[in-house]
């Protein structure tokens, strides 16, 4: 897998991650060289395998329909890095 | 907050799969969560628990009454999700006070201020997506589809379905395609469609936005478009957005879901008979006329209301009249529904047996209900108290008629020029000496036999 | 002896039977963190006042007679990704530098119920993703042992401080080793309890599903006493699983006698320091001649667990850490201009270089085209790393082998290599993979001065059997009880 710096732009792009020309730069090498490591995964035969995306075959986890205290409103709000009121304050969401 | 973990609610659950078998869906033995990733201000964790290849449910079906035509609206799947907050802008309203897009996402207009704000007051809250398949070719199809799913969740007891809570959304996926074509063109979603008016008029106009820009030689982009209800268009909603990658992934932080035949079972045998069902039997089984049906099983609570009635008295036309009728006014004065309303079936049944049975005029029946409604009585104890029993012995109205038509002396005279119209005045005189209680066809005879036919 | 270096189970007994204060015991390790931790970084913030007022109430309810709890009186120190109420949790990130939770993890209540002191918030490697605690946004922590080396990673601020006597025990977290590894490397024992049999609710998440809190203390008792206190299911997390929590200190005292003990033949191949494989084989033997039997067993797909992990791990870490958007919580980079500018802004001043690295590669296993040949993949060769584990434990009941291949090594040695990095994680992260206990106890100096750690790997909720042979080990040998000498500042 060849990593390309429109690869890594497009891919910062998805995480929302901000980058600078170097940052660019060291993610073509870095990410070429992990990936070269990660692909020799491709050398095992795991055709027949089930993905195993938990440990543990846990099921049918819930919690009861119950009313609860919940937390004071002002608990959300207290690391808000800026905020109106009740109302967590975003920069203009459509132009 | 970094750190909370989600746990799914298990009448969240058990309500999906009464939702979904009600929509005739097939129940997905194995179901589990995914996590859709984007990064928007309203999705809290930026992203948010959904179901993604094994959906709780799958194929169902809604028969869709459109202007007295049958349609079948295939239902593609319904599967369980998170709510997110909501986006507010802060400009709309005058005053400053920040309006709701009432969507799951996106804002109406621009603002001025230069920023929105967000509440995240109903995000984790669990919610059922229903998608339909392209089954529907006009705004007036898909109203009718939201009005009978509005209908099915209701009965269902899965949904109050009251838009203006939020409980009740709609997005909307409209395309167009030349006439005698057989693909459907590229579509669009419209969001933000609050009430089922503004649907259909946003799928109109959307309609004829897409045929205005294929007949300039343009293409229709696949894009997700907001309703504008102030200026009565849509517009798109993230322009400058890049194509989706929504990096769907088994959600780590749930453990998926085993539904045993049994479990299935269980709930589909709670489910209430579906309202079209219910509808046609009041047809075939009841005698109902066709649009009296329709009305009584619109409200599950009503419907059953009017089953409790017949089951205790086999007089299904009538009990549909008072319902329809005197009770439905009643309510309406009153702002009573019918759990609230205070006469209970085995007391209108009682009413209703002594109109039919003739023991009080249907005059006198109207005045008792209300009294009924009014102080909680029954209808025995008024008429009793009221000495409201109907006269029906020529005995005892002879002197009253002839009362009657002793101080009426003009409506005589007219009677007998050939007015036959001053007979019913002269009935109304009886009913007014009797208040209400003579009986009408008795009078009428009396009367006659008096003037001599 | 000083008190501090009492055992946890011996301090919480001289408390409960008040031969002295619980005040005292929390002064003491104050006074100790001020004069150590200056020269190790192992804390990030204390809780001096607060740790002081709870001795307070602690000897005031001893006094009432109140019975106290299994861990009364014992200072512990939470690795930084533990949520604590009103108690900033950065997880060593600039993101969250200012974040104080208005909540307690699961296992803070528990702890608190237990009577612990919690005496503060230590370093780790940036949201637990690394293995040396470089990675940290307010600077590295140092090795007890040698303070030109690396602690280990990345609970390395827990372990330096439980190390250094500067706290009686603690808690980290391992998603691929972070408690096992740095345990290794600073002599003390690190307990990585079964995928569930431990609450993650309010521990900041990496990897959902490997990610798992456990103990780290000086001798396998407390490891025990520890796990019995957080232990348990709750209804607050899904995946804890809901299994009745052993009596951990029952059958610590058994003996090796009787057990069979596999070696994993993979875990001594290449790469792997000639000083540590020989006193892995050593300790393997005080096991053989204290009762137990061994046999090679082999676990094939050992090899391509970096790979799969580093696949894995980064995956779910990419969509955890979305939420760091400087919306709700956190840093907002200042002067942006738009939503897209805040968040690109926001994410690239907040997160390092480590965890901007991982968030990159899981964000690339996810996306469109990419899904089936790496994430997927990488949960295929995960099902059969677990396979390995299973058929393994068919035939035997523990296995034996080393925790991390090297020794510390020095600052800054890996810190430009990632990949060199990432492969330290080597003889860990399987474990984690498919979700099984493991731990990691002294048993022997390199060059006579840095600390080796022998790793015991367990069938799914066995810890009892894993702490068995730890005990067992330990009762046979005195690598415990080395102390390092830690000069002042």
């Amino acid at each position: 897998m060849k990593v390309d710096p429109a690869l890594v732009d497009h891919v910062a792009r998805l995480a929302r991650l901000g980058l600078t020309p170097d940052d660019r730069l060291r993610y073509v090498s870095e990410l070429t060289r992990i990936l070269a490591y990660v692909e020799k995964l491709n050398t095992l035969d795991v055709a027949g395998a089930e993905p195993l995306v938990h440990p543990f075959e846990g099921r049918n986890v819930f919690r009861p329909d119950a009313v609860q205290a919940s937390p004071p409103p002002e608990d959300g709000l207290a690391n808000a890095p800026d905020r109106i009121e009740k109302f967590f304050k975003v920069p203009k969401v459509i132009e | 907050m970094p750190g909370v973990l989600p746990v799914l609610n298990r009448a969240a659950y058990e309500l999906g799969i009464r939702a979904a078998l009600a929509l005739h869906c097939e129940i997905a033995p194995f179901t589990k969560f995914d996590r859709k990733n984007y990064f928007y201000p309203d999705l809290p964790k930026a992203y948010q628990i959904s179901q993604f290849d094994i959906p709780l449910s799958r194929q169902g079906w809604l028969d869709v009454d459109v202007a007295g035509r049958a349609l079948r609206v295939r239902i593609h799947r319904a599967h369980l999700e998170e709510d997110a907050g909501k986006l507010l802008h802060p400009e709309l309203r005058e005053g400053g006070d920040p309006a709701d897009d009432g969507g799951g996402g996106g804002g109406v207009r621009a603002g001025r201020a230069g920023y929105s704000l967000v509440d995240f007051n109903r995000s984790g809250v669990p919610l059922l997506e229903i998608v339909t398949e392209p089954d529907m070719r006009t705004p007036e199809e898909a109203y009718e589809y939201l009005t009978a799913l509005k209908r099915v969740l209701q009965y269902s007891g899965v949904s109050d379905c009251d838009m203006e809570k939020g409980s009740l959304r709609c997005d909307a996926n409209v395309s167009v395609r030349p006439r005698g074509s057989e693909t459907l063109g590229t579509r669009t979603e419209t969001k933000n469609l609050n009430s089922f008016k503004f649907l259909a008029k946003a799928l109109a106009h959307e309609a004829a936005r897409q045929i205005k820009v294929l007949e300039a030689g343009g293409r229709v982009v696949q894009e997700t478009r907001l309703w504008d209800p102030i200026a009565g268009e849509t517009r798109p909603m993230r322009s400058k957005e890049e194509a989706h990658d929504y990096r769907y992934f088994p959600e780590p932080d749930l453990v998926p879901f085993v539904i045993t035949p049994a479990e299935v079972e269980r709930i589909r045998a709670a489910l209430p008979e579906m309202p079209a069902e219910r509808c046609a039997r009041f047809v075939e089984q009841l005698g109902l006329p066709p649009k009296d049906a329709e009305v009584l099983t619109t409200d599950r609570g009503l419907a059953e209301y009017f089953e409790s009635c017949v089951a205790l008295e086999n007089a299904p036309r009538a009990i549909a009249n008072w319902l329809l009728g005197d009770v439905r006014k009643e309510m309406n004065e009153r702002h009573l529904d019918i759990e609230s309303l205070p006469v209970r079936p085995e007391r209108l049944v009682e009413l209703v047996r002594l109109v039919e049975g003739a023991q009080i005029t249907r005059l006198v029946g109207k005045d008792v209900l209300t009294e009924m409604v009014v102080s909680g009585k029954d209808a025995a104890a008024i008429v009793r108290e009221k000495g409201l029993l109907q006269i029906a012995d020529a005995a005892s109205l002879g002197p009253i008629v002839d009362k009657v038509l002793g101080a009426n002396a003009k409506a005589v005279t007219d009677y007998r020029a050939g007015k036959k119209a001053a007979l019913s005045s002269l009935v109304g005189q009886v009913m007014k000496e009797t208040r209400g209680k003579a009986n009408a066809p008795l009078v009428t005879r009396l009367l006659q036999e008096k003037l001599g036919g | 002896m000083e008190m501090l270096d009492l055992p946890a189970h011996e301090l919480r007994d001289a408390v409960a039977g008040r031969r002295v204060s619980a005040r005292e015991v929390a002064e003491r390790s104050l006074v100790r963190i001020e004069r150590l931790d200056p020269r190790l970084k192992a804390f990030l913030t204390l809780r001096k006042d607060a740790a002081l007022r709870d001795a307070d109430a602690l000897d005031a309810s001893i006094a009432r007679g109140e019975p106290p709890g299994p861990l009364a009186g014992v200072p512990m120190a939470l690795k930084d990704n533990l949520c604590t109420r009103g108690v900033r949790t950065t997880c060593a990130s600039r993101i969250l530098g200012n974040f104080v939770p208005t909540y307690d993890a699961t296992v803070v209540e528990k702890l608190r119920a237990a009577g612990a002191l919690l005496v503060g918030k230590t370093n780790m490697d940036e949201f637990a993703m690394g293995s040396s605690t470089e990675n940290s946004a307010f600077g590295p922590t140092l090795n007890p042992w040698d303070v030109t080396r690396v602690p280990g990673g990345s609970s390395g601020g827990t372990t330096a401080a439980v190390a250094a006597g500067l706290a009686t025990a603690g808690l980290g977290s391992d998603t691929g080793g972070s408690i096992r590894q740095p345990a290794s490397l600073c002599g003390v024992v690190g307990l990585k309890p079964t995928y569930g049999r431990v609450s993650r609710f309010g521990l900041v998440a990496f990897a959902s599903s490997l990610d798992q809190i456990g103990p780290i203390t000086r001798n396998v008792r407390d490891a025990a006493l520890c796990l019995q206190a957080i232990a348990g299911p709750d209804p607050r997390d899904s995946t804890s699983a809901s299994v009745e929590t052993p009596d951990f200190l029952r059958d610590l005292e058994a003996g090796a006698k009787g057990l069979r003990l596999g070696i994993p033949k993979e875990y001594f191949g290449a790469g792997i320091d000639p000083e540590v494989a020989s006193a892995v084989e050593a300790a393997i033997d005080v096991l053989r001649r204290a009762g137990a039997t061994t046999q090679e067993v082999s676990l094939p797909h050992t090899d391509y667990g970096i790979a799969a992990y580093y696949v894995v791990a980064p995956a779910e870490a990419s969509s955890n850490l979305a939420r760091y958007d400087g919306v709700r919580y956190g840093l907002r980079a200042a002067d942006t201009r738009g939503l897209l500018s805040m968040y690109e802004e926001t994410r690239r001043q907040g997160f390092g270089r480590e965890v901007s690295r991982r968030i990159m590669l899981g964000t690339f296993a996810l996306s469109s085209g990419y899904y089936d040949a790496y994430y997927q993949k990488a949960l295929k060769v995960r099902r059969r790393i677990k396979d390995d584990f299973d058929a393994a434990f068919g035939s035997v009941d523990a296995l034996v082998c080393p925790t991390s291949p090297v020794p510390a090594f020095k600052l800054g040695e890996k810190a430009d290599d990632p990949l060199q990095m990432y492969l330290a994680d080597v003889f860990t992260v399987c474990l984690n993979m498919a979700g099984l206990p493991g731990i990691s106890v002294p048993c022997g100096l390199a060059g006579g001065k840095l600390p080796i750690g022998l790793q015991i790997l367990g069938r799914a909720f066995d810890e009892s059997t894993v702490l068995r042979v730890a005990r067992a080990y330990e009762r046979e040998t005195d690598w415990h009880s080395r102390r390092p000498e830690v000069a002042e500042a």
